[in-house]
């Protein structure tokens, strides 16, 4: 078995909301080993999200620990968690997130302007991943000039382009129809066959389908881990 | 994140939303334009005083006649004229600190060359008065000690009343008629200006003191000697108070007034008066780039208020960017950033308005203005404090937001 990419130990997130407390997340251990694609299920206020956030970096969990590759990362400051969201974490949205006013070519920069990376660098490293997402042509146009889909694969390109080792997606083909879902999983499952870790958050059976394991949540708890069977492989777009 | 690339996207930000970006920075170019105009009106207004005190001659009292009285009771009031020749005389001699003492009478005359006549203020004076009031002629010359010593008919014109009465051409050794007596013009003083009450300096002609008296308009019946006024010139200015009691004294004694009689005649210090309107306008163009400040405060919570609107509008992006490793300090940065670059930008173009605006405000109602960089360079930076202050707020605001809290805001 890989070394364990995520190692959660006891995972409790508490939120106030008005006068009473919201127990988000009560207890999730779980591991992921690098290279695996995951999909977490779960209806809506199930702690999936919550998970995700944590994992992703954003939040830090009220109690336990969360480890990314080996490392204890819930009791981190604010700039070492951007540090880690920065060089080690793709995100990639339900609503893709773009800036409406910039070009294709610009949103995948954008992670670069927070590193250190000269201009001619961020170019060429955008480039490459427009090319790897299969938008080579349509780097200089702006996201309202691009379909859905389109926007969606400009987004992972963004989410790739600090070549991070684990990618989260949250609900990701939540706002596409099912063709162009396919061909969003397509180069999703393009870029775990890479090696790429990735962790997929969904409430649709099909698309958690495409994942080689799934992770069932309800009420703040992890209440499934399976192996998929009969894993959906994408056609190719 | 470096720094050119922060402010490549707060230009970019800016760009993208021009006539905001625009009214944002005029709050800004309307407060540093009023501040750089305002402080060169004030600093023209100073100038104009400082002016005036060269034109007036520094260190200057004037001594002048009062009326006797004694107990309340007015006494003699045909012996207006106090104060004498013989006075002048004696603070010249006794007093140290006096550079000279110049007796003067006044008195309105219509003058008359040819077929133009004009009227105008005649002063009898003796040669200090140029030396007391820093006077020198453009063409011919001066009174002389002799000419006073002969009650000489000659006279030195102002160039108000050389203009007037010459028009183009030159007056010297021309014969005037000063209430019919003939004068012959021996010079041209050179132009002084307005005085501090807007009076016409050189509206005016000036004979000597003898032939004032003998000739022209005629002599006190108590007093032959007796004077309108001494113009007296101190050798510096920090000996002005003491110079001014050692005249009262001297004159006190001479005038045999006893310890609780009041003084028969009275010291003005013009310098004072002078440094006291240069406060007073001083006063004014403080007063003037503080209200002209205020505006610009108005023009900074202008920024606040869009840069607030503008983190509110931009809470998905900012999510966005701490989700992809922008740190809260690269957050804060941009939108400090962004707020400066309106600040700075209005301080430029404020600067260019205020200029010409001084100009035209100067040209339009003839005021004397000065734009100096010693008002512009503050009013620039204080627009940039005003940037850095108001921008800091919405800038920390948006650094603190939540990245998974920005992320999900509809």
């Amino acid at each position: 078995m890989d070394a364990p990419l995520i190692e959660t130990q006891g995972l409790h997130k508490d939120y106030p909301l008005g006068d009473h407390v919201v127990h988000a997340l009560r207890g999730v251990s779980v591991t992921i080993a690098a290279g695996e694609m995951v999909a977490v299920m779960g209806p809506s206020g199930s702690g999936k999200s919550t998970f995700m956030t944590i994992l992703g970096c954003l939040d830090t969990p009220t109690a336990g620990r969360y480890l990314l590759e080996d490392r204890d990362v819930s009791g981190l400051g604010d700039d070492d968690l951007s540090e880690i969201r920065s060089r080690r974490i793709g995100f990639v949205f339900q609503q893709f997130n773009l800036l409406p006013r910039i070009t294709a070519q610009a949103n995948v920069e954008m992670p670069l302007l927070y590193g250190d990376v000269s201009s001619r660098e961020r170019r060429e490293r955008a480039q490459r991943k427009l090319e790897v997402v299969g938008l080579q042509g349509r780097a200089a146009h702006r996201p309202a000039q691009l379909s859905g889909g389109e926007q969606q694969r400009v987004a992972i390109a963004r989410a790739l382009v600090n070549d991070p080792i684990l990618l989260l997606a949250d609900e990701p083909t939540g706002n596409l129809d099912t063709r162009t879902s396919d061909e969003i999983m397509a180069v999703v499952q393009a870029l775990h066959r890479t090696g790429l870790s990735i962790v997929l958050v969904t409430h649709e059976p099909d698309i958690a389908q495409y994942a080689q394991r799934i992770l069932s949540f309800r009420d703040g708890m992890l209440v499934g881990d399976e192996a998929v069977r009969d894993r959906r492989q994408a056609r190719a777009a | 994140m470096k720094i050119s690339a922060t402010v490549q996207m707060a230009a970019a930000a800016l760009r993208t939303n021009r006539l905001r970006t625009a009214l944002t920075a005029l709050g800004v170019i309307i407060g540093v334009g009023a501040v750089v105009t305002m402080m060169a009106i004030g600093a023209g207004a100073q100038a104009r005083v400082a002016e005036q005190i060269r034109s007036l001659g520094s260190n200057l009292i004037i001594v002048l006649s009062g009326s006797i009285t004694s107990g309340g009771v007015r006494l003699g009031s045909g012996s207006l004229l106090t104060i004498t020749e013989d006075d002048a005389r004696a603070i010249q001699r006794d007093v140290r600190s006096v550079e000279a003492a110049a007796p003067t009478i006044r008195g309105g005359v219509q003058v008359v060359f040819g077929n133009s006549n004009w009227s105008t203020a005649l002063q009898g004076v003796t040669p200090e008065y140029f030396q007391a009031r820093e006077w020198g002629p453009v063409s011919g010359r001066l009174i002389i000690p002799d000419d006073v010593d002969a009650a000489s008919k000659v006279v030195v014109l102002g160039q108000t009343v050389s203009e007037n009465l010459f028009g183009g051409t030159d007056p010297l050794d021309q014969t005037v008629r000063i209430k019919a007596v003939p004068f012959t013009v021996v010079g041209v003083l050179a132009r002084k200006g307005q005085s501090t009450r807007g009076e016409d300096q050189d509206d005016t002609l000036l004979i000597p003191l003898s032939t004032a008296k003998k000739k022209v308009l005629g002599v006190s019946q108590a007093n032959a000697r007796s004077v309108g006024s001494i113009l007296v010139k101190v050798t510096a200015p920090d000996r002005m108070a003491e110079a001014e009691a050692l005249i009262r004294d001297l004159l006190r004694e001479r005038h045999h007034l006893q310890p609780r009689e009041e003084d028969d005649f009275a010291i003005r210090n013009l310098s004072e008066v002078l440094a006291s309107q240069e406060a007073a306008s001083r006063v004014l163009s403080l007063l003037l780039a503080a209200v002209a400040a205020v505006s610009l405060v108005v023009g900074g919570i202008g920024i606040m208020n869009i840069m607030l609107v503008s983190v509110t509008e931009r809470t998905r992006e900012i999510g966005l960017r701490r989700a992809i490793g922008a740190r809260r300090r690269d957050i804060l940065n941009q939108f400090l950033i962004e707020a400066v670059f309106v600040s700075l930008a209005g301080g430029l173009i404020g600067i260019a308005v205020g200029i010409v605006g001084s100009y035209v405000i100067g040209l339009v109602f003839q005021w004397s203005v000065l734009v100096s960089w010693a008002a512009v360079l503050p009013a620039f930076l204080f627009a940039a404090a005003v940037g850095v202050f108001f921008g800091y707020y919405p800038a920390r605001k948006a650094s603190r937001l939540k990245p998974i809290e920005a992320l999900r805001y509809e």
